[in-house]
């Protein structure tokens, strides 16, 4: 009499029954990455991977939130200098995800960063060889990994180190 | 209407005070306390961006790209930054900033009564620099 659905319901929350998300093309090796920061709304850093540093001027936290800094300062600057629309709104004003004018690289001589920010606030931070190209289908492969093997994880604890 | 690339040229001082800045056709009003904001933000995010970079050498941001609009940078030896907000995918803006540098050492430094470091009021180098932008619409135009 009382019937709950197909009993095989259950089955389809748990994580790895999923397939995960095909990569996109010319992403397989990963020879160029140098850093990958993961921060989530507020500012904490979920996840810190480093595979070519030499230089390290900071200790890691610091360096953590310089870069949350950096990023922050440069997405409330791109907002009100962008000069294709009239409404800017003021300066130094905490932006919502998706709000105003982003960015999503910038380069110098020794290194190009590459960032995403997730309308729920997650941004993503891939930092390369100055003289790649554009990762914006790379880090949208990462944010997939990141929904499919992280969110769905039913032991993971939004807003904490991501293990 | 804007049919330049460029959108505005701002040109900062080596302690990130804004001493030239000129709008080229953006939408909205930038007013002056803003545009000199901007500008030592500009100067800041470059330093930090330095103190960020994995590998020893780093001389600061010169393209960032953001969803609207690219914007140029290039920094003189002495520090000072000349920086352009110019359409996505302008090309040869680094040229330009170059030639833009020209200018500046030769109406802006020669001139005996322009002071170091302070706001460019200098007549020549408004007209070259009026020249040379718009020599650089005229050829985006006829390509």
């Amino acid at each position: 009499m009382f019937s709950f659905g197909g009993g095989s319901s259950l089955t389809s929350v748990v994580p790895d029954a999923t397939p995960a998300p095909a990569a996109p093309p010319g992403t397989g090796t990963g020879a160029n990455a140098q850093v990958l920061y993961v921060f989530n709304r507020g500012g904490v850093c979920l996840l810190y991977r480093e595979w070519h540093r030499p230089l390290r001027t900071l200790d890691p936290t610091q360096d953590q939130k310089l870069m949350f800094g950096l990023l922050f300062s440069l997405r409330s600057f791109t907002a009100k200098i962008d000069p294709t629309t009239a409404e800017k709104g003021n300066l130094g004003v905490p932006l919502l995800p998706g709000q105003g004018c982003s960015f999503y690289s910038f380069k110098t001589n020794t290194y190009k960063l590459n960032f995403l920010e997730s309308p729920s606030g997650i941004k993503l931070i891939l930092i390369t060889h100055p003289r790649t190209g554009d990762q914006r289908d790379t880090l949208k492969h990462i944010y997939n990994l990141y929904v499919e093997y992280v969110v769905k994880n039913p032991l993971y604890a939004p807003g904490t180190p991501i293990k | 209407m804007a049919l330049a690339a460029i959108y505005s040229l701002f040109i900062i001082n080596k302690s990130g005070g804004l001493i030239y800045y000129k709008d080229y056709g953006s939408a909205g009003r930038t007013d002056t306390n803003d545009s000199l904001r901007l500008a030592s933000l500009w100067h800041s995010m470059h330093a930090i961006s330095q103190q960020l970079s994995p590998t020893p050498g780093c001389e600061g941001i010169d393209l960032l790209q953001a969803h609207n609009f690219d914007l140029h940078c290039f920094q003189s030896l002495t520090g000072t930054k000349f920086f352009a907000v110019c359409e996505t995918g302008a090309q040869n803006i680094e040229t330009l900033l170059k030639v833009i540098y020209e200018l500046y050492t030769d109406f802006v430094l020669k001139n005996p009564f322009y002071e170091m470091e302070m706001p460019i009021r200098c007549e020549l180098f408004d007209l070259n620099l009026a020249q040379v932008i718009q020599k650089d619409r005229v050829t985006l135009l006829g390509r």
